[in-house]
């Protein structure tokens, strides 16, 4: 376990601002403490500085995760983020999508969304921009803006999911990715498996390489 | 066309069908007036009475009528008729009884008596039946022949309703089998009750003189019968297991015996013993539920017979999937909201949660819902939320997790702590650990550290938490119904080896625990096996072995723990455990203790061997011959013990400490016991003296403040534990007792680990403190002589540690009962 380099903190940084743009800030300094990103085993961690404290008693080996993974660093040293970074990626979203709830099971399952499953979506929404995709389930309370957001976080009332829109991958949707816990986890224990789900499992977060070819 | 199948009305057939269909007409109808069967039955009684005092008048008559040679085979040869019914009683449609209410079966009987001649009959004559019937009641009284008649097939679908279900999937021919038999077993209660005198008659008769029986044919053929017939295999005769067993007749062999069980001293069988029954029992009980014999011998140990039926029924049946919402992302409305949305049909689990819910059926799978892998909810057993609840963690705390997969409490932890504060969740399995990650990212829960050690190592790698919950690995005997291989696949050796385990891990985790915590020091220790052994055994062990005590643990349902079990004795205040049980409680087999831990001194090695223990006072001759082997080993844990004494000491009230060492010097007896005493006695003054320490006030707390309640508990307290480790001290045996599956694993634990526990502790040298002990020991004494008497509380410790240094092990009870006296003298001294 050790900090971030630069260039990991750079790469990493960028990633993530695709989805949440300046709020990026708002993610490392919180009113409720320090928090900081941890690298262990390729893993990047999202942990409080409390439970660093604890967690530098636990030699390397032995320590299996802690606080949130936000993703993985790939041997190429490309920022993976994993469908755990979603919490914090959420409320602090840019561009939204909302499925209707008949598309969302199969949008679960690795499906495509076609038009007609897509409720709404953040206006100016380039074509290729990081979304985070809502359900419907919010529909009725559902204004626009940061506030509102937050709402929706307490209540929890909505189900984050991730955009395939045209490219589905089965390891793209919050489904797989929970099926395949190992992939979450840092890849000490399950060395033979790792590149089968790496590959099954790319991309956890729509990236802008994964057009949103719906015509909007 | 035609009539359409009404499964109700099952109609019967084969050979003779039209006297049956007479007769299942009449039981169909008192299918549709149940209370019309009841008042059958009542009325009936009275007529039973007097048919039985007919009878008794005109039993010469008896035989005659009754006649029915060769249908019912001689005892010798009834165990081999019961199980291969079919050509006993072809025909007979007879009515099943159940043993539940044996009033009705003796009306029941009373009508029934005429009835094995239709057993006996030929199928071809059974159009006749009723005449036949008619012709006996006419013998006995023809004046209520025919309401007779209807009112006996009344009663008889009566108890028929019960035995429905089964009756369904049984041939007609099996299910009248089966109904004689069940008439028949019923038949010997009414001959005890209802005609006692004539039995007892026989009896005498039968035990006398043999061609008495003979003479008595019928009725004294069919009582003998009646009695021996399904329970035991006469006596000498080896059980034939050449056949698969009917379990059928198994089943209900097994109510029978039970039944007789029961009621021993009027049902049994002359000259069985209670034993054979029991043996004879547990076969069927092993047959019949599949169940390996060792396992069923201890469930028999552990239930009463009724519930053992009761809880091996309940372990056939799966457990209603239950769920906990997170409320780390949801409420539970409106999480059942969205579920029942999703046609989920599901209710609150009970009052004593607030986030569980219980699901009845779905059309949706319950573990692939958006809801659940958006980490709303957790599939989670009802017993599994009883340990954190009873943990019940506060914010801000520091909690250990030592076996945490697959991660349901660690993250119902979490949820309780609000994400804040650290969980350590520790498994020794890697494979596991991946669901735990799994879940606990799904969950939300970001306070948590995911470590991968041997429970054991704990304390080593990090230590001073507030609470620690160990949900220990165990022989799974609570969730058979999960996991029905554990039925064949413990033995002794597993147990044991279990509870090994389950004793190491605990006493890390009492050591990872800080005692001094503002909050916490507790430490919640549970388990999914109902075994004593792995349950009050090993909590026993731990309070023997750790400054550790029992505390409730706030969950007002759930049964005690023992106290007692079979020949062994444990401490009292196991009775502040719980136990759940699959039959009684509806959930999984469950058994939680929660411990407060008063001091993080640990006491040293009082058990193993005795030696360690004793020279508490260094400048003391070993009086005992005893204690010398093993001094030099022991010489630094002496310190240590000195060390920590004079930390008690320290907390407690100087004088009681000071006097007991006085009491030690001046009787020079066995030493160990006086440190015992001295524990027992810091922990009794500790809970007397509540202002004295913080820590200790909070668990206090809930202790009753009356001072003369905590009086008496704390004798009590006590003398109990005097008892206990009076137990211990026998020399040859305190290992068995302990660890008798691995005592050379126990010995390493005994050995090595004073110097492994040490190091968390401070290696402060204990001789100094020791001797600064010693040298303030005079003044204590006169301190102590001169208070003496003055201060309620303290007298009793005083006179039971002086009742503690008396030797006799033997008298373990007189003491028990001294220690029980002495809140009476207290109170007269005060």
């Amino acid at each position: 376990m050790r900090p971030l380099t630069e260039e990991e903190t750079r790469v990493m940084f960028e990633k993530i601002a695709k989805y949440i743009g300046e709020n990026l800030q708002l993610l490392v300094d919180r009113p409720d403490g320090t928090y900081c990103f941890r690298l262990h085993k390729d893993r990047v961690y999202y942990v409080s500085e409390k439970i660093l404290k604890l967690a530098a008693n636990i030699s390397g080996d032995k320590l299996v995760s802690l606080g949130t993974c936000f993703g993985k660093f790939t041997k190429t040293h490309k920022f993976r983020l994993h469908i755990t970074a979603l919490d914090y990626l959420a409320p602090y979203a840019k561009y939204k999508v909302w499925i209707k709830p008949g598309a969302e099971q199969s949008f679960l399952y690795g499906n495509h969304v076609l038009k007609s499953g897509l409720g709404r979506i953040t206006e100016n929404t380039s074509q290729y921009q990081g979304v985070v995709v809502y359900s419907m389930a919010d529909v009725p309370l559902h204004p626009q803006g940061e506030k509102s957001l937050n709402t929706h976080c307490l209540h929890g009332g909505e189900i984050y999911l991730h955009l395939t829109l045209t490219s589905a991958y089965k390891g793209s949707t919050i489904t797989y990715c929970i099926r395949n816990e190992m992939d979450i986890q840092s890849p000490g224990a399950n060395s033979p498996s790792t590149s089968t789900a790496e590959a099954l499992s790319r991309p956890h977060i729509l990236t802008p390489q994964d057009s949103v070819s719906v015509s909007l | 066309m035609g009539r359409k199948l009404d499964p109700t009305k099952k109609e019967k057939r084969g050979p003779g069908r039209k006297a049956r269909k007479q007769k299942g007409a009449e039981t169909e109808l008192a299918k549709f007036l149940p209370a019309g069967g009841d008042e059958n039955s009542k009325r009936l009684s009275s007529r039973a009475r007097k048919r039985a005092a007919k009878r008794r008048l005109g039993s010469a008559e008896a035989p005659e009528t009754n006649k029915s040679p060769g249908a019912k085979p001689l005892p010798g040869k009834l165990p081999k008729g019961f199980c291969k019914p079919f050509g006993v009683s072809a025909g007979a449609v007879q009515t099943p009884g159940k043993k539940e209410a044996s009033s009705l079966f003796n009306m029941a009987r009373g009508k029934k008596r005429p009835a094995p001649t239709h057993s006996s009959a030929e199928e071809e004559e059974e159009d006749s039946e009723g005449d036949g019937v008619v012709n006996q009641e006419d013998l006995w009284g023809s004046e209520d022949s025919d309401a007779d008649m209807i009112d006996d097939y009344g009663a008889g679908s009566n108890s028929e309703d019960e035995d429905e279900d089964d009756d369904e999937e049984l041939l007609p021919i099996e299910r009248a089998a089966r109904k004689q038999k069940a008439q028949e077993a019923v038949a010997g209660d009414q001959w005890s009750e209802e005609e006692t005198d004539e039995e007892e008659e026989e009896e005498q008769v039968s035990a006398e003189s043999g061609p008495r029986e003979d003479e008595e044919s019928e009725g004294g053929l069919q009582i003998n019968v009646d009695e021996e017939e399904p329970l035991l295999p006469p006596a000498g005769e080896v059980e034939q297991d050449t056949q698969a067993p009917d379990l059928q007749c198994v089943h209900k062999r097994i109510q029978d015996i039970v039944g007789v069980l029961r009621d021993f001293g009027t049902q049994r069988e002359e000259g069985r013993s209670r034993s054979e029954y029991l043996q004879r029992l547990r076969k069927d009980l092993a047959t019949y539920y599949s169940y390996g014999d060792f396992l069923l011998g201890k469930l028999m140990d552990l239930f009463p017979l009724s519930e053992l039926v009761e809880f091996l029924e309940a372990n056939e049946v799966p457990r209603p999937i239950t769920l906990r919402t997170n409320t780390l992302k949801t409420r539970r409305r409106d999480l059942a909201q969205a579920l029942i949305n999703r046609g989920v049909n599901l209710d609150p689990l009970g009052k004593w949660s607030k986030t569980g819910l219980v699901v009845y059926d779905s059309s949706v799978p319950i573990g692939a819902t958006p809801e659940y892998l958006a980490g709303h909810y957790m599939l989670q057993g009802a017993s599994s939320m009883l340990p954190v609840m009873a943990l019940a963690p506060q914010e801000h705390e520091r909690i250990l997790d030592m076996c945490c997969a697959p991660g349901g409490k660690t993250s119902y932890i979490a949820q309780l702590m609000k994400n804040t504060g650290v969980i350590l969740a520790n498994d020794a399995n890697a494979e596991r650990l991946k669901s735990v990650v799994g879940n606990l990212h799904r969950l939300g829960v970001t306070n948590a550290i995911i470590s991968h050690y041997d429970g054991r190592q704990f304390p080593k790698v990090v230590g001073g938490f507030d609470r620690v919950l160990l949900d220990a690995p165990c022989s799974g005997t609570g969730v058979i119904s999960k996991d029905p291989a554990v039925k064949t696949n413990k033995d002794e050796k597993d147990i044991l080896r279990c509870a090994h385990l389950q004793k190491e891990l605990l006493l890390s985790a009492i050591d990872s625990v800080n005692a001094s915590s503002k909050t916490g020091g507790y430490l919640v220790y549970c388990t999914c096996s109902i075994m004593v052994e792995e349950n009050e055994w090993v909590v026993d062990y731990a309070l023997k072995k750790r400054n550790v005590r029992l505390v409730p643990t706030g969950l007002d349902f759930g049964q005690e723990g023992f106290t007692r079990f079979r020949e062994r004795r444990f401490h009292p205040t196991l009775r502040s455990t719980r136990r759940f049980y699959p039959h009684t409680h509806n959930m999984d087999g469950f058994f939680i203790a929660k411990f407060k831990k008063f001091s993080n001194s640990i006491p040293q090695s009082q058990t193993g061997n005795s030696a360690t223990s004793t020279p508490t006072n260094p400048d003391l001759p070993n009086v005992n011959g005893q204690v010398t082997p093993k001094s030099e080993s022991g010489s630094p844990s002496t310190k240590k013990a000195g060390q920590a004494k004079q930390r008690l000491q320290k907390q407690q009230h100087p004088k009681k400490s000071s006097f007991q060492k006085q009491n030690g010097i001046s009787k020079g007896t066995d030493t160990e016991l006086s440190t015992v005493s001295a524990v027992t006695k810091a922990q009794a003054s500790s809970k007397l003296q509540d202002s004295s320490q913080p820590p200790e006030t909070a668990a206090v707390v809930r202790e009753p403040k009356e001072a003369g309640k905590l009086k008496q508990q704390s004798p009590k307290l006590q003398s109990s534990r005097k008892a206990a480790f009076r137990k211990q001290r026998a020399p040859p045996k305190t290992m068995d007792t302990d660890l008798p599956a691995a005592p050379s694993l126990s010995k390493t634990q005994a050995t090595p680990k004073p110097e492994d526990r040490d190091q968390p502790f401070g290696n402060t040298t204990g001789a100094e403190k020791v001797k600064h002990q010693v040298a303030e020991q005079p003044f204590k004494k006169a301190a102590f002589q001169k208070r003496d008497g003055t201060p309620k509380g303290l007298k009793t410790p005083t006179v039971s540690s002086r009742s503690s240094s008396r030797p006799p092990p033997a008298k373990r009870r007189k003491s028990q009962s001294r220690g029980s006296l002495q809140p009476a003298l207290t109170s007269v001294d005060g």
